[in-house]
């Protein structure tokens, strides 16, 4: 798989090294030099946070929520127990980069982590993995037993009177539990299905305890921000979209992968990254965030770069940063009647407009692509969509409406086409 | 029900959690549990969930919530292919049908001879690997074109 790198995660990570994910490598490349730094240097809680704020760095799972506002939530003097939460449950269609940062360079994210405890004043930490990668699971498992041996886990750490334990937890297959508060009810060992909010994690949590839950990407950026300063993080990207990012590219290229690169960077020169479009077609669509991003025609896209703004402009969301690109070949209808049948597998059914309409959803998108559809069924879906939205306890309704408002919206006549004629429009072709 | 070396696996497990939260491990027992018999009885939940000192039906729940457990027999190789449309647009749909094909199956069926078990999967995380076939839930297969699929069915006897 390409990584393509730009220095922060990734410096200096020969992924062709089968040993480059263990704490010798990591050591080499200058890692916990982050962690000795603040336990060192006596660098405050408020320190952190501040040069955290200054990075511009915004959660990579999706919401892109400002990182160092969020550990500003958590009530750091409270006493009692406090958790650290690693996301890690990497199950968005398009999104595999927090899978790689695991698999290469795992003390990356640990150091995270353990600055994030003492910035939160958290002892305890979980890192909560999605199901199906289960030799990753392993190998972190393998990172941890390091780290706790090299003494940067577990009591007094570096002789500092700081105590800190990380527990990896392995999910057994449901999307859901990306969502934050699904993910602490899985792993309170129940069902994931999301809790209403407010109380918010960062005041009730994990057994009920004030929690702070980032994405895997943004606490592997942790590092980089505490030895190289918020701002020199900050320089690498833009306005408002400080930093690198891991855009994970999938679909009709001919390198799809993993590419961390300076937020900003036009779509253009990404997609070159990737080797261009595969077998010489024309790009046709872009999901610029992750399925669940409204879709943008490939000439739109060609005209935007890769940061939270502009990509909000073109209407759509920067996301988790998958990037799903699709050629000249492809029904939309088809596409989206694949993605809609993914919401509704992947509804937790707690809600009933979700429930229910991710259901109605596939099933319209469905007779439509077999040549059923009638007329008023765009319609229909427009009136679904707006019954489901806003109106669960979590997004994944939002996220099952928005590829269905925009499929709808910018490949209408394919799908009016469909209905009129029970065919499609194009010769379409998966690969 | 569950052999020595089980149960250590579980209560190695346990020791991640506080201790007034056993409930916490149901999800690595259930798959511990499962790993060594295959699939989940009912009988086998509740033996998993009186050994973490929980009510049956908690474990229950988390057996029936999530995908990857098995609460009913499967082949003895269970291969899920995932076809979502990042995996569809390099190979994941023409995989799953290939092995559709080849094994005289469609999804959720298991062969007459009970070696192999073919399910749909949902977004694994690995999209820029398509097409990913994963056996029995903890092997995760790669870039699965038809000649690696054959060669993988090959071992898989």
């Amino acid at each position: 798989m390409a990584i393509y790198t730009s220095g922060v995660i990734f410096a200096g990570v020969d992924t062709a090294d089968k040993d480059c994910w263990k704490l010798e490598s990591y050591i080499k490349r200058g890692g916990y030099s982050a962690l000795d730094k603040i336990l060192n240097s006596g660098m405050t809680q408020e320190q952190i946070i501040a040069e955290l704020k200054s990075s511009g760095l915004r959660g990579r799972g999706g919401a892109g929520f400002p990182t160092g506002l969020k550990w500003s939530f958590m009530p750091r003097a409270l006493d009692g127990q406090k958790y650290i939460v690693c996301n890690s449950d990497e199950g968005e269609p398009g999104t595999f980069k927090d899978k790689d940062i695991l698999e290469f360079n795992p003390h990356s994210l640990i150091e995270g982590m353990i600055i994030a405890g003492f910035t939160i004043g958290a002892s305890v930490g979980y890192n909560y993995i999605h199901g199906e990668i289960f030799e990753v699971y392993e190998r972190f498992e393998e990172a941890l037993a390091e780290a706790k041996k090299a003494g940067y886990l577990g009591k007094n750490i570096l002789n500092k009177n700081f105590d800190f334990d990380l527990f990896a937890h392995h999910g057994y297959g449901a999307y859901i539990c990306g969502e934050e508060t699904a993910l602490l009810e899985s792993l309170e060992g129940k069902k994931g299905q999301p809790r209403f909010k407010p109380p918010f994690p960062a005041s009730f949590g994990l057994y009920g305890k004030p929690t702070t839950i980032n994405n895997t990407e943004s606490l592997a950026a942790v590092p980089f921000i505490i030895n190289d300063g918020g701002q020199a993080f900050q320089d690498k990207g833009i306005i408002n979209s400080g930093g690198t990012k891991l855009f994970s590219v999938s679909g009709h290229v001919n390198r799809p992968g993993n590419y961390e690169v300076p937020l900003g960077m036009p779509f253009a020169k990404l997609l070159e990254l990737a080797g261009g479009m595969r077998d010489g077609k024309k790009i046709k669509a872009v999901i610029p965030g992750g399925s669940s991003a409204p879709v943008l025609p490939g000439d739109v896209m060609m005209q935007c770069d890769m940061d939270y703004d502009s990509i909000a402009k073109a209407g759509s969301m920067l996301g988790s940063g998958a990037v799903i690109i699709m050629n000249e070949d492809v029904c939309m209808v088809k596409a989206l009647e694949r993605l809609a049948y993914f919401y509704h597998e992947e509804s937790c059914g707690q809600c009933t407009p979700c429930r229910e309409g991710t259901g109605w959803l596939y099933e319209i998108i469905h007779r439509i692509e077999h040549g059923e559809g009638r007329l008023g069924d765009l319609e229909l879906l427009d009136n679904i969509g707006n019954q489901m939205a806003g109106r669960t306890i979590c997004a994944l309704a939002d996220a099952a409406v928005f590829p269905v408002r925009s499929f709808t919206k910018h490949f209408r006549h394919e799908f009016e086409y469909h209905i009129e004629h029970k065919k499609c429009l194009v010769n379409h072709k998966w690969c | 029900m569950l052999s020595q070396d089980s149960l250590k696996q579980i209560d190695k497990e346990l020791t991640k959690y506080p201790p007034e939260q056993n409930r916490s491990a149901i999800m690595a027992a259930l798959r511990i549990a499962q790993v060594e018999h295959g699939w989940l009885s009912n009988e086998l939940i509740k033996y998993v969930a009186n050994y973490l000192n929980i009510p049956p039906v908690q474990a229950l729940e988390v057996a029936t919530f999530y995908s990857m457990y098995n609460i009913e027999p499967v082949g003895k190789y269970k291969l899920v292919v995932c076809t979502n449309l990042p995996c569809a647009l390099s190979g994941g749909v023409n995989a799953a049908n290939y092995l559709k094909n080849k094994l005289g199956i469609n999804f959720g069926e298991t062969t007459s001879d009970g070696k192999y078990t073919l399910k749909e999967g949902e977004c694994m995380g690995v999209c820029g690997d398509a097409p990913v076939i994963i056996v029995n839930n903890h092997s995760l297969c790669s870039h699965m074109s038809i000649e690696a699929i054959e060669k993988k069915l090959m071992e898989l006897q």
